[in-house]
């Protein structure tokens, strides 16, 4: 059985199923309960800034539906002492752009203990984080910080396109035994579609191709996967067949599933919505000229964001983000 | 006093372990024989062993980059603390931590840290932990002036005074934050003053006093255990040696430094206490001293000769799992 559910309420699933199978997982962070719990005086939980978890404090209690002060790195530090003795928690990160004021306990704690005492403890840490541009959120709440978690040896980071995904990847990250980082594009958040009922995992590390194409591979997540659909169709008509490869995980990177796709198609554009340096989009072109040199039969293209904060003004915003338009004319550079 | 000899006796060993294990790292390092940065904790062994006693083996414990005399104390395994020094593939982390993430969790030993006040929330996680589960354990943040300036301190301890966690959080003021007096870049009198601002009981002890610190210490976990949330436990120290092995101290009062270390060394206080006490053979002290110099000698022998870890080690425990 499946129903129609935003990716927000398949992330809302997903946690409270989680928590209904393992009492070892609990959820904590600024407003996740929001005001719960006080149910007698009639008193209604908001459940994140977002609601996106709404009603699970009614279920699960305020034991394990925690609401911190608005500290993040001590609230991510607390999981971290947490998943480190015996519990499985979920911590959210409102908004990635406060990697800024939490990152040492991800930096040099989560991603570093297993490696520095030697094998001798995990770390089952699930840190949940709405990223990008597209609410009008302005600089401070709008960036695609996933690079910089990308780039820390330890920590694993997932970034789903649409519900069915969220649901299935956080089900997987709750339960892994590493440390997670979970992308909530806003671009996607509300984006509805039938969602499976019931508990399963989609596992991470596994890229899905999302349409089979034969002259041009588009390499996309997040919210740039329905870009890369929409550019997609838009060559069809040109007669052009796109190949459209969702990462779903930024680490671990298939690999594999990216070269296999340049393999059959000899051109490769990657849509990323963060700036440009130091990207993801600019680590695969690296993946592509390094381990798939000779299926290459174009010069690798990122289509990113330009090299700037988010700006805020909505003319603007549309502008800094990537667009079905900016892959066309990326493809149409390749000759 | 309330103690048995034999009790006495093993409470001077733990000192006296880790004061010599210490001068033994001292001579190592300075030969060249060890490498990497080395905090010693010397001067500072009542408060490590003080509190330590009045845990179990399953409360946690989280340390610093000075954390040889939590590990000790916590009974962490001094060959393998050595090994681990040497780099050798025996040691507590099998090589791969070196001074300042020396850990031991079936110990409860959450690991030194060497981000100054990172350790402070995985303690207070570590407290989480244990009441959501309903365990009776409580867990013990060491950290020293210099780390309650940082954010990390203020994050936790808010936190942990809002969910009443089953945690003491231990402040070490050894009167320097690496080499600047505590008092130019500390704004309250004693870091005990902190605790009013989460509502949170604090209490001060002698830390060069073993039994003090004992008592206080003692008073502030069983509270914890009880589910009367957490204490901040000032204990005031000095620091024998400089920041770290190889710093020559020109920034330290040399008439003040030597009132502390010949006069309030805490070995030198604990053996007037309990020799007082009558309960202690007047030669055992010394007994013990030559017991726990063979032990570090031997220590020291077997780390040299144990194996080093092998290169393939570079790549492991990087994750659980880790597939692409």
């Amino acid at each position: 059985m499946s129903r129609i559910l935003s990716t927000g309420g398949a992330i809302n699933e997903a946690i409270a199923i989680a928590m209904r199978t393992d009492p070892t997982v609990i959820l904590m962070g600024e407003d996740v309960a929001g005001g719960g719990d006080r149910s007698k005086d009639g008193t209604e939980e908001m459940g994140g800034v977002l609601g996106t978890t709404r009603g699970l404090v009614g279920e699960f209690g305020m034991n394990r539906v925690r609401d911190t002060p608005i500290a993040e790195m001590g609230l991510i530090g607390t999981a971290v002492g947490a998943a480190a003795t015996g519990l499985r928690p979920i911590a959210e990160l409102m908004f990635m752009d406060f990697l800024g004021t939490s990152l040492d306990p991800l930096l040099n704690q989560a991603s570093k203990l297993r490696y520095m005492f030697g094998g001798k403890v995990k770390v089952p840490l699930t840190v949940r984080t709405v990223s990008g541009a597209g609410m009008q959120a302005a600089a401070q709440h709008s960036q695609s910080l996933y690079w910089i978690t990308t780039g820390i040896p330890g920590l694993k980071t997932v970034i789903p396109s649409n519900p069915v995904d969220a649901k299935g990847l956080l089900l997987a990250a709750i339960r892994d035994d590493d440390p997670v980082i979970f992308c909530e594009p806003k671009g996607i958040l509300n984006q509805s579609s039938e969602v499976p009922e019931g508990d399963y995992e989609i596992p991470l590390g596994k890229a899905n191709i999302v349409r089979e194409g034969s002259d041009v591979s588009l390499v996309a997540f997040g919210a740039t996967v329905r870009i890369a659909m929409k550019a997609a169709k838009a060559l069809e008509g040109a007669g052009t067949s796109a190949e459209v490869v969702d990462l779903r995980s930024l680490s671990p990177l298939d690999d594999e599933a990216i070269l296999t796709s340049l393999e059959k198609t000899g051109r490769m554009v990657i849509i990323d919505e963060s700036t440009p340096r130091c990207s993801i989009a600019r680590d695969i072109a690296a993946v592509c000229v390094d381990k798939g040199f000779d299926f290459l039969q174009a010069p690798v293209k990122c289509v990113t964001a330009p090299h700037t904060p988010v700006p805020f003004s909505a003319v603007l915003e549309q502008a800094f983000l990537p667009s079905a338009q900016d892959v066309l004319d990326a493809v149409g550079q390749m000759g | 006093m309330g103690f048995t000899g034999p009790e006495l006796a093993e409470i001077y060993r733990r000192m006296r372990t880790i004061r010599s294990f210490e001068e033994k790292l001292h001579e190592l390092v300075s030969a060249g024989k060890i490498g990497g940065f080395m905090h010693l904790y010397a001067g500072q062994e009542a408060i490590a062993v003080g509190v330590c006693a009045q845990l179990a083996e399953a409360d946690i414990v989280g340390s610093t980059h000075r954390g040889h005399g939590h590990c000790v104390a916590k009974g962490v395994d001094v060959k393998a603390m050595m090994a681990e020094l040497f780099g050798r593939s025996t040691g507590t982390n099998r090589g791969k931590g070196g001074s300042m993430h020396i850990a031991d969790i079936d110990k409860g030993m959450l690991g030194a840290n060497g981000i100054v006040g990172g350790g402070i929330p995985l303690v207070t996680g570590a407290a989480l932990t244990a009441q959501v589960l309903g365990r009776e354990n409580v867990a013990v943040s060491f950290f020293g002036d210099g780390a309650t300036n940082q954010g990390q301190f203020h994050e936790s301890l808010t936190m942990a005074a809002n969910w009443e966690l089953p945690v003491v959080y231990v402040c070490e003021n050894n009167g320097f934050g690496e080499f600047t007096p505590t008092e130019f870049v500390v704004p309250v009198k004693d870091i005990a003053d902190r605790a009013s601002s989460y509502g949170m009981r604090a209490v001060i002890a002698d830390g060069m006093d073993f039994f003090d610190v004992y008592e206080k210490a003692g008073e502030a976990i069983a509270l914890a255990r009880k589910g009367e949330g957490p204490t901040l436990l000032e204990c005031k120290t000095y620091r024998f040696y400089g920041h770290y092995v190889g710093d020559q101290t020109p920034y330290r009062n040399k008439e003040e430094a030597e009132e502390w270390i010949q006069n309030r060394d805490p070995l030198d206080i604990f053996e007037t206490k309990a020799s007082e006490a009558g309960v202690v053979e007047p030669d055992e002290f010394r007994r013990i001293d030559g017991e726990v110099a063979a032990l570090l000698n031997e220590a020291v022998e077997e780390a040299e000769a144990a194996p080093l870890p092998s290169i393939a080690e570079v790549l492991t425990d990087v994750y659980v799992r880790y597939e692409g």
